[in-house]
């Protein structure tokens, strides 16, 4: 039996998604195969080559690889899903992740299974549905099975493997999409999704300065990612990628701490795995006091002040 | 250009579900449904751009049983021009309805097709991937911002690290993410209008597609909940908590 991870990478690295991944197909116990298709990807390639459990390294370069763009990447992944008998292709379930396994799995008339938490054997798989609210218990029967993996439910893959490396032909040049720009978030903060501590901040916080004012000194003393509820990323607070929840990021870091956030199902659904949750909120019956480890009721602007000069004073 | 839009009727957001006791699913008699909130942002987005002149007809197409026509009608009261139902009463999962979508979509030639990103319900976020697959069309999912070209459309994309703009040859498929736009509220007036605006039927089993189930859903389950916490005096006995109890910093 033989697995196909579909690294997601931007040629000169591999996304953590990509390792979880892994972890998840060694779940099937078969020999693992990572596709990196770009263009200009010796160093994505080299750090695939390395990720422990790895057996093989499908490398495909060609300029129309040079973005993720789902269209020519799917008729890909179909030549080398149908080609290669794997049992399961998989992909963590991030944006990249999410935007391509269903392309692939109708090319090759597959039903794929979304954010998997959990595979008991192949063809049993467990995954969450209705926000998080119910889990599902997930059988097939069918030849390969196309998989997006949650990324908090299996560990990062470890380095130290050495990998064979496998130069395969590119597909064709389907056309149909290019690329006109990106803005991406830059920050000097860790990753949301892999993050140890997330601080997010929510409508309580009233706008963007004063979320800002108060959550970034928090969260550089915590050393901590900054994440955001659904109404402070639509206020215009925060940029989107900051959101955490059902239709936002996933995050189950050591500590959650949620500054001015009701604790909606729609959020609890991103982050209610977290190790540890402290709610701050005025409210004494918000939602998010059910689910919080430590809750402080309190204005947070009092609160949140006084909790950043309290860990910094050590 | 024709635009269809893909609706599901499901669980409203705001409604708590509970799995029924022999695990086979969850409890549906008695719950409010919806139109699933990414596919009246989806709506509303083919409507706007009709206002704008972008758009010559809206066509809202929903696969389900005949309770999916109430759907559709408040869809059409949101400004849609007429609908289909594609009816069945079996289980239809993703792969099926992107095959079913795309026998209406040959039947009605849409220059694009805006779905929502995800049902609320299955949280799959395959089927619009799916039918752009199946059709060959380029596809554009979590959109937060559409712009209509000559021949072609521009979507700006909410992607993991920010955001993210391609462009895609129409024919098209679109998926809506939660702020691509805020979807209105129906008027009294349009919902009388809605009543009388065209919406045919065709029953699943005339588009000659395979619908059958690909997977088992074998048991459902509530998750483990998470045991109530405490509440704390101050940011004081917090601090202590935190590093004493939790130790987690
Ligand atoms: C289809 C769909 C998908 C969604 N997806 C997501 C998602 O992925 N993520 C998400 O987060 N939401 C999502 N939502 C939205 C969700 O339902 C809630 O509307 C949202 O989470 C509310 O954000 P909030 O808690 O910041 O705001 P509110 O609910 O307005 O809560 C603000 C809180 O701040 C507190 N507060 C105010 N002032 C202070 C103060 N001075 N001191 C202390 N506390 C204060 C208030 O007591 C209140 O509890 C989704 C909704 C839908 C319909
Ligand atoms: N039964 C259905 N009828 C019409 N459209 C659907 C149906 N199921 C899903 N869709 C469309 O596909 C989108 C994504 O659904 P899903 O892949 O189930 O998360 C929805 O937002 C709808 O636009």
């Amino acid at each position: 039996m033989k697995t196909l991870v579909i690294a997601e990478h931007d040629n000169s690295r591999l996304a953590t998604a990509t390792l979880n991944a892994v972890t998840a197909a060694a779940r099937f116990g078969g020999d693992i195969d990572v596709l990196v298709a770009g263009q200009g990807c010796d160093a994505a390639v080299a750090q695939a080559q390395s990720i422990a459990g790895v057996s093989r390294v499908l490398k495909v370069e060609a300029p129309h690889y040079a973005e993720p763009l789902a269209e020519n990447l799917a008729v890909l992944a179909q030549r080398v899903a149908g080609e290669g008998g794997y049992r399961a292709v998989l992909v963590g379930a991030t944006s990249f992740g999410k935007n391509l396994a269903p392309r692939v799995a109708a090319l090759l008339d597959i039903a794929a299974v979304s954010d998997v938490v959990a595979i008991a054997a192949p063809g049993r798989y467990e995954r969450p549905i209705y926000a998080g609210n119910v889990m599902v218990a997930v059988e097939s029967d069918q030849p390969v099975d196309v998989l997006t993996i949650r990324t908090t439910a299996f560990d990062a893959a470890g380095s130290g493997g050495g990998a064979t490396v496998e130069a395969i032909a590119a597909g064709p040049d389907l056309g149909l999409s290019r690329v006109l720009g990106r803005e991406l978030s830059k920050s000097e903060r860790p990753e949301l999704g892999a993050a140890a501590i997330v601080v997010s901040g929510g409508r309580g916080l009233g706008n963007g300065e004063n979320y800002h004012r108060l959550l970034d000194p928090l969260a550089d003393t915590l050393g901590a990612a900054l994440g955001a509820s659904r109404a402070a990323v639509d206020a215009g607070f925060v940029p989107n990628d900051y959101q955490v929840g059902q239709t936002g990021k996933i995050v189950a870091p050591g500590l959650y701490v949620a500054v001015g956030i009701s604790g909606a199902i729609q959020h609890l659904a991103g982050m209610k795995d977290s190790k540890v949750i402290v709610a701050i909120n005025k409210d004494p019956d918000a939602p998010i006091f059910q689910v919080a480890d430590y809750g402080l009721v309190a204005d947070l602007f009092d609160a949140v002040p006084a909790l950043t000069t309290s860990l910094s004073a050590g | 250009m024709k635009i269809l839009v893909p609706i599901k009727r499901v669980v409203d957001y705001n409604v708590k579900v509970r799995v029924k006791s022999d695990q086979s699913g969850v409890e549906l008699t008695g719950v409010k449904m919806s139109i699933n909130p990414f596919d009246e942002i989806a709506v509303e987005e083919a409507v706007r751009l009709k206002e704008a002149g972008v758009a010559t007809e809206v066509v809202a197409v929903s696969c389900g049983t005949s309770a999916c026509q109430e759907t559709l009608r408040s869809a059409l009261a949101m400004g849609a021009d007429r609908a289909i139902l594609v009816e069945t009463d079996a289980e239809l999962q993703p792969l099926a309805v992107a095959k079913l979508l795309k026998a209406v979509a040959e039947r009605e030639q849409p220059q694009m097709v805006i779905c929502g990103k995800q049902a609320i319900d299955d949280d799959a976020n395959q089927t619009g991937q799916m039918l752009a697959a199946l059709m060959g069309w380029p596809q554009a999912t979590f959109a937060s911002k559409v712009a209509v070209g000559e021949g072609v459309v521009a979507v700006t994309r909410e992607i993991d690290g920010g955001l993210e703009t391609i462009e895609l040859k129409l024919p098209a498929v679109v998926t809506a993410d939660l702020r691509l736009n805020e979807p209105r509220y129906a008027t009294l007036p349009n919902i009388m209008k809605a009543k009388k605006k065209p919406l045919d039927v065709v029953a699943a089993g005339e588009l000659g597609v395979d619908v059958a189930p690909r997977l088992r859903h074998v048991r459902h389950a509530e998750p483990a909940a998470r045991k109530g916490g405490v509440k704390v005096a101050d940011v004081a006995e917090l601090v202590n908590k935190l590093r004493n109890e939790a130790k987690v910093i």
